[in-house]
């Protein structure tokens, strides 16, 4: 089984972040692979040593984007591949979207494994969008995951509890953070990335061209969400229930 | 001069990092108070490789080196001194003696399952009345009929007592040279009848290490057990104690380290009159002197891992890199606590465990005037 993980760089969510006219700043010093793929590179290596296959590490991203592929590979993965491109500043999730699902049918796959969303965009559409470029099947928020030769079962993670959802392979999954406990890289896994092949290609490599990149949505403004108030407050003099149901039949809750 | 590590070794710092404070750190309290032995821990540390860091593949190891093991148990010791110097014993007490003085056949059924993580080993030297005079050794073998006879007792033993252990390394008298007793290692396997792995210590620190003392009576271990040429074990294990200084050294530092991070989100966060903390000279004086001895310690400890990684004489410099960083790491803790005010008296905030898990680094692999007279008598010839 050949398993394609999508991965992203992000700057390190443990520090505080800095935004320059709406966009996040990347120019900072400590970037890691975005947390949520060590999640999907788990579950991936996993149904290969499960299957036999190789693990395939896709991202886009400036050219230091290639310390998430090498953080992936140091984790076990086989090969990445990373789409660069002055001409990808600033994309969209949908130009991401093409370039990915470009990049993915480079070589035959019979499963791609995305994180739920980025931690830094949180768009959470891309997997989906590259699931239809590709034509193939998606099953998203997989908390557990079953393969068998040509199909997947897998546990999707809801407000109640989960659905089990079926489908056929070659598919596009997102795994949640409860999916599995993602392994830490040893040394001699980090020594190995070294020398695991990894190609860069343009945009012109894939055959897409400069329109393909363009955003179709602007964000015009980013601000913090609003602390939240002190609440309101209520003594109970034998009333105290009736005011609280009354507040939460007003918000529509109840 | 090059001061900088490889990419690999800053990849593997942050990787030890981020286990340590993901895995180790919100058990640590819990640890210190229990003083259990934390069996699932280290047997990550050992998934992570950390146990056959400088080890060479074919014996389970990772072929690095021995300043990537200084780093990892630095990291460590930045959360936990207990888990930095189970790793330090395990690496450099457990598994370094089968690997320098080791046979084939030897390294292969010792070393393989310590170089893994499976497996804990320890060595033996300190006596009741044995210290650092090894000639006080009391603990004597003998043979017959083709095994070691052993008789006689050891103290303050790290790693032997623990789920995972498998030997102990020791030291015992094994004849005389003239005058002079002769000191041979032997490998003693946990199991072995007459083989009694004591009590664990109640100690000031380091809770949930494992120390314990043994006794050995009438034990019998094929002759083959033998370490390295018989007369050579006094000789083999002050080899030993070079390396392992500069990684005790390794985990003063880390420790100072974090004694330095505590203070420091401490200090911004507490106000009085105020104001955070930190923006009192009194305060702030006080972080600036612990940053600076910890970054001096590390120079000389990464300046002694450096030398012993290219095969240099290091004595002189390991001695004075597990001096200094000892001591300046104590004084880290202290001042650490004195910042945290009542809150460093009580176990709640780290840094109240890493004052009392400080002290024994200026005792454990030669006092601080064990260090002073070797390097005296290196600077003198006597």
């Amino acid at each position: 089984m050949n398993v394609v993980v999508l991965v992203k760089q992000i700057p390190d969510p443990a520090n505080p972040y800095e935004l320059v006219d709406g966009r996040l700043k990347r120019g900072v010093a400590q970037k890691v692979m975005d947390p949520g793929d060590e999640y999907g590179v788990e579950a991936a290596l996993r149904l290969v040593d499960q299957f036999g296959g190789e693990v395939n590490v896709i991202s886009m991203g400036p050219a230091a984007a290639m310390e998430a592929i090498r953080r992936a590979l140091s984790m076990g993965a086989h090969k990445g591949v990373l789409v660069t491109d002055d001409a990808l500043g600033g994309a969209d999730a949908l130009a991401t979207a093409r370039v990915l699902a470009a990049a993915i049918k480079r070589s035959e796959f019979d499963l791609v494994i995305a994180g739920v969303e980025s931690t830094d965009g949180s768009t959470g559409v891309v997997p989906q969008m590259v699931a239809e470029l590709l034509g193939v099947p998606q099953s998203t928020f997989a908390k557990e995951i079953e393969a068998k030769d040509s199909s997947l079962t897998i546990k999707r993670q809801t407000a109640a509890g989960y659905d089990m959802v079926e489908c056929p392979l070659p598919a596009v999954i997102t795994v949640t953070a409860g999916v599995n406990e993602p392994r830490y890289p040893t040394f001699k896994g980090i020594m190995q990335a070294k020398s695991k092949p990894v190609d860069t290609v343009s945009l012109g490599d894939l055959g897409l061209g400069g329109d393909d990149a363009k955003p179709t949505q602007s964000v015009d403004a980013v601000n913090p969400a609003p602390e939240r108030g002190a609440g309101e407050k209520f003594e109970d003099d034998g009333t105290g229930a009736a005011k609280v149901a009354d507040l939460l039949k007003q918000l529509k809750v109840i | 001069m090059d001061f900088s590590f490889t990419p690999e070794q800053n990849e593997f710092r942050r990787t030890v990092r981020d286990f340590a404070e993901k895995v180790i750190a919100p058990r640590a309290e819990e640890m210190d108070e229990t003083e259990e032995f934390p069996e699932d821990i280290v047997r990550q540390m050992g998934g992570l490789g950390l146990f056959g860091l400088p080890f060479p593949e074919e014996y389970g190891g990772a072929g690095a080196d021995f300043t990537t093991l200084c780093i990892a148990i630095e990291e460590l010791a930045r959360v936990d001194s207990s888990m930095a110097i189970t790793l330090e014993a395990g690496v450099g007490l457990g598994a370094m003696p089968i690997f320098l003085f080791g046979s084939e056949d030897q390294k292969q059924k010792w070393l393989v399952p310590l170089a893994r993580g499976e497996h804990l080993a320890g060595f033996g030297l300190t006596e009741p009345g044995a210290g650092s005079d090894a000639g006080g050794t009391q603990t004597k073998a003998r043979v017959e009929n083709g095994a070691w006879i052993i008789d006689g007792s050891k103290s303050f033993i790290t790693n032997v007592g623990t789920p995972m252990s498998l030997f102990v390394t020791i030291t015992a008298v094994t004849g005389k040279n003239g005058n002079t007793q002769e000191i041979s290692n032997i490998i003693v396997p946990v199991g072995t009848p007459g083989f009694t792995v004591g009590k664990k210590y109640k100690k000031m620190g380091w809770h949930a290490s494992d120390t314990r003392e043994l006794a050995f009576d009438g034990v019998r271990v094929p002759e083959e057990n033998l370490l390295g040429a018989k007369g050579e074990g006094f000789k083999n294990f002050l080899t030993i104690l070079d390396g392992g200084r500069v990684a005790i050294g390794a985990l003063a530092v880390g420790l100072a380290q974090g004694c330095l991070d505590q203070s420091i989100a401490y200090a911004k966060e507490r106000k009085q009159f105020g104001r955070p903390i930190g923006e009192f000279q009194a305060v702030a004086f006080k972080l600036a002197d612990i940053a600076t001895n910890t970054e001096l310690a590390r120079l000389a400890v990464y300046r002694g891992a450096w030398m012993a990684d290219r095969g240099m004489p290091f004595k002189k410099e390991a001695s004075m890199a597990k001096l200094f960083a000892s001591e300046i790491a104590v004084t880290a803790a202290r001042e650490a606590v004195q910042i945290h005010g009542g809150y460093g008296f009580i176990n709640e905030f780290p840094v109240s465990r890493f004052y009392r898990d400080s002290k024994v680094l200026e005792i454990g692999e030669g006092t601080s005037e064990v260090q002073r007279m070797l390097i005296a008598r290196e600077l003198l010839g006597f």
